[in-house]
């Protein structure tokens, strides 16, 4: 039963890693070769998929499929550096307060739950409202948006692993709270911390493309997978594609995601890795 | 000469008090155990003993010293000689670790081994409690409990400390395997010299191991002398009845 | 290929008759026996205990017998609760035998009990589904439970599990066990998470009402000498297996197998040193005994 399992948990990695990989893959080979460039209009408006345009064109006569390609690039950008902003800002709180004193940890946790009150996307607007839109603010926003999340989860697996015997025994040897939160914290949270660091990414990937889609995101031409939504949103019934398309490169960037955090989670346990007869 | 010394501590929890008065002193190569009920203050007694709480009154001493939790290098000193084992033999090992790195810990945070020397060290801990070689490169779950309370045992005994504070070490472990670590922890001090503090609510732990014995009820010593007097002359109720409740063979 | 030693069953029909009870893991050819070839039976009044270490199968052999393995587990063999055989039955035949005929005590009982729900509602649920009891019937008998294992305080009935000591959940978890008046009791280490002197009333209070009820008792514990206070005859199972069996006096006195001499001599070792034997220093020097109230 457990070996069954174990295939399927490693089947499930592998795909996920497939997922991603696709995308990367397309990410990277638009940094260096695309179909047109975004700004060619030669194809002719809403042009049907055809040997020319795999994809077909969108309404001003350029090939969906480039533009599909750089939307992989920005995807990855949103996600990565949205979830690296938050993460560092959430980890860094939530340990904090895992450690402090009961006042401070019950302020702190108090503030994560009015933050978390705002909708990540509500959060966002505003920060974006305050600058112009750009790739950059976006990160930025959707980031700071998701730490309080990520905040609370950490502070929660935190407080489990800090209130353990190993954690008073590192204590008793000597080890002070840096070296306790390098040496057990960190490594005790961070596979259950990888998964939903994960569903952040995708959360993350999502939270851009809505924003793009109300006209908050990167602004053109850099087309993110949101706002090839949105500007396909009047055509959808002429031009299907031109939905379809971005609609199923989210979902592949977002499951593949996902898959991973699930197989990593796994792998990165001892007692899953291997078990002698107890 | 007094190594480790609680002298009339206190201890309050937020206003409810939980030691009152407790003074507890412990000679190089000593043994004393605390024995009491669950609520009886052991644990806190260990905690203070450990450095890891300061009491609300009177002093913990170590070599004389009273304890600066706050200074680092006292704290160091402290920590080198005075090591712990706990009751959880499934929680007092970090299952994300490997047994070397684990054993290891206390070498490295107090700054007295690293790499080769330390692995060495590891390997003579591990061998002295009985482990197999090969237990260094393995992680907590593959033992059993007996093994990881030695496993806890060569960690606390790899820094070569002269206290070690045992916090109810056996309780949690079969009645075999009880005797086996009790035989090791007996062994160990047979042949480094090592003084102890033991805490149980098991008369028969403390009665194997400790040459005195301290009986705490609801924060207070009430009771203090040779285990083999407090075992055969009891001198209060609440010892008779922590004696009497021992469940025995019959003849 | 069970231990088939003669067994008295003069008291009429036993109450459990086990007969080469096995416990494996896994299917086909990867299967793992953990329990083989178990028997053994308890009647009326009688007193059985299941000695031996963690992972000898005296756990399994006691969930085997209810039909509460473990999913991934499976059961062979013959096991008689009631005149019904269990192992392979279903869960629409066991669940009428679960209560009356078989009640379960546990080593934790912080997680036997649901911690959501007033203790007091623990104690009505098998009292209205078993004996049909309602409104101030109901009341009253959920307030005689308590009684019977010594919780007398009315407000206690209306705690949480968390509000209340280890010893206080194990009396409920008795409670519990007991308000459906099972034939049989199993009594799985029911006292190793608690501290000597709360073991000792624990153990009391079930010797008491197993020998007032005249149910019959599966004891089962690591502690020879809990297993050798409160039972008559005995099975050490060591690796699955029933090494050794017989009545506790002689297990106790003149051990056949070296696992259970080995037992015994442990056990022995610990009984001597509280009887002052182990080596206590010079006695007297430091002798400050002390008085209880001695500054008040």
């Amino acid at each position: 039963m457990s070996r069954r399992r174990s295939w399927s948990r490693r089947a499930t990695l592998r795909l996920g890693l497939a997922l991603v990989g696709i995308v990367v893959l397309v990410a990277l080979v638009s940094l260096v070769w695309l179909p047109y460039a975004l700004d060619d209009t030669s194809g002719g408006r809403l042009s049907a998929p055809s040997a020319e345009h795999l994809l077909g064109t969108d309404k001003l006569g350029r090939d969906l499929l480039s533009q599909l390609m750089v939307g992989a690039r920005i995807a990855l950008l949103v996600g990565i550096g949205s979830v690296v902003i938050a993460t560092i800002i959430g980890v860094t709180i939530g340990l904090i307060a895992a450690f402090a004193a009961p006042w401070l940890d019950d302020s702190i946790s108090a503030l994560l739950d009015v933050a978390i009150a705002f909708p990540v996307l509500l959060t966002a607007m505003l920060i974006v409202a305050l600058q112009p839109p750009s790739l950059g603010s976006a990160i930025l926003a959707i980031g700071l948006g998701m730490s309080a999340v990520i905040a609370r989860i950490a502070r929660i697996l935190a407080k489990r692993v800090v209130g353990s015997q190993y954690v008073t025994a590192a204590r008793t040897s000597g080890t002070r709270t840096l070296g306790i939160v390098r040496r057990h914290v960190l490594p005790n949270i961070a596979p259950t911390l990888a998964v939903t660091l994960a569903l952040q990414f995708g959360a993350a990937v999502l939270a851009e493309a809505s924003l793009s889609y109300l006209g908050l995101g990167a602004p053109p031409p850099n087309a993110s997978w949101g706002r090839l939504l949105q500007e396909a949103q009047g055509t959808v019934l002429e031009a299907p594609v031109g939905a379809i398309a971005p609609g199923i490169a989210l979902v592949v960037l977002v499951l593949g995601v996902n898959f991973v955090a699930d197989g990593l989670r796994d792998a990165a346990d001892p007692t899953r890795r291997r078990r002698r007869s107890a | 000469m007094t190594v480790l010394e609680a002298a009339n501590v206190d201890f309050a929890y937020g206003r409810r008090p939980i030691l009152h008065g407790v003074s507890l002193r412990l000679g190089a190569g000593e043994s004393v155990g605390v024995v009491g009920e669950s609520g009886a203050g052991k644990s806190t007694l260990l905690s203070l003993l450990l450095g890891l709480a300061a009491p609300s009154a009177g002093a913990v001493r170590f070599d004389g010293e009273p304890l600066r939790l706050r200074d680092r290098a006292a704290m160091r000193r402290f920590r080198s000689g005075v090591q712990a084992v706990f009751q959880d033999p499934y929680s007092s090992l970090d299952p994300r670790q490997r047994i070397d790195r684990i054993v290891a810990e206390p070498l490295e945070s107090l700054g007295i081994a690293q790499g080769a020397d330390a692995a060495a060290r590891v390997r003579a801990a591990l061998t002295s409690v009985g482990l197999p070689e090969d237990a260094a490169l393995r992680y907590p779950h593959e033992f059993s409990g007996g093994q990881r309370q030695r496993i806890a045992i060569a960690r606390a005994t790899v820094v070569r400390p002269r206290v070690l504070v045992a916090d109810e070490p056996v309780s949690a472990l079969d009645v075999s395997t009880r005797t086996q670590v009790i035989d090791l922890v007996n062994e160990l001090r047979a042949t480094t010299g090592l003084a102890l503090v033991m805490v149980s609510h098991d008369l028969g732990a403390v009665a194997a191991t400790c040459e005195r014995t301290l009986v705490l009820e609801g924060g207070r010593v009430v009771e203090e002398g040779p285990t083999a007097r407090i075992l055969t002359a009891p001198r209060e109720d609440y010892t008779r009845r922590l004696i009497s409740a021992i469940p025995r063979l019959p003849v | 290929m069970s231990v088939q030693v003669g067994e008295r069953e003069s008291a009429g029909a036993p109450l459990l008759s086990v007969d080469g009870l096995t416990v494996s893991a896994g299917d086909g050819a990867e299967a793992a026996e953990l329990v083989r070839g178990i028997s053994f039976s308890i009647a009326a009044g009688e007193r059985v205990g299941l000695i031996g270490e963690s992972g000898s199968g005296k756990s399994l052999t006691a969930l085997a017998i209810a039909g509460l393995l473990p999913a991934g587990l499976t059961a062979g063999g013959s096991a008689l609760l009631g005149g019904v055989e269990t192992i392979g039955a279903s869960e629409a035949e066991l669940r009428p035998l679960r209560g009356p005929a078989i009640g379960f005590v546990f080593q934790e009982p912080l997680t036997a009990l649901d911690p959501l729900m007033r203790v007091g509602k623990q104690i009505a649920e098998p009292l209205r589904r078993h004996r049909r009891l309602r409104g101030a019937e109901l009341d009253r008998a959920v307030a005689e439970s308590l009684a019977e294992v010594r919780l007398e305080d009315p407000r206690l009935a209306r705690a949480y599990p968390h509000e209340l000591s280890g010893g206080q959940r194990q009396r409920i978890a008795i409670a519990i066990a007991l308000a459906a008046r099972p034939k049989l009791l199993v009594a799985d280490e029911p006292t190793t998470a608690l501290d000597v002197t709360v073991q000792a009333e624990v153990l009391g209070l079930l010797d008491r009402l197993v020998a007032e009820r005249g149910m019959g008792l599966l004891f089962i514990s690591h502690d020879l000498a809990v297993v050798a206070q409160q039972t008559s005859r005995v099975l050490v199972l060591r690796g699955g297996e029933a090494v050794e069996r017989g009545t506790v006096a002689d297990l106790v006195r003149a051990p056949q197998h070296p696992y259970t001499a080995q037992l015994v001599a442990h056990a022995r070792a610990l009984d001597a040193a509280l009887d002052g034997a182990a080596d206590g220093g010079s006695a007297a020097e430091d002798d400050r005994g002390r008085d209880a109230g001695g500054d008040a």
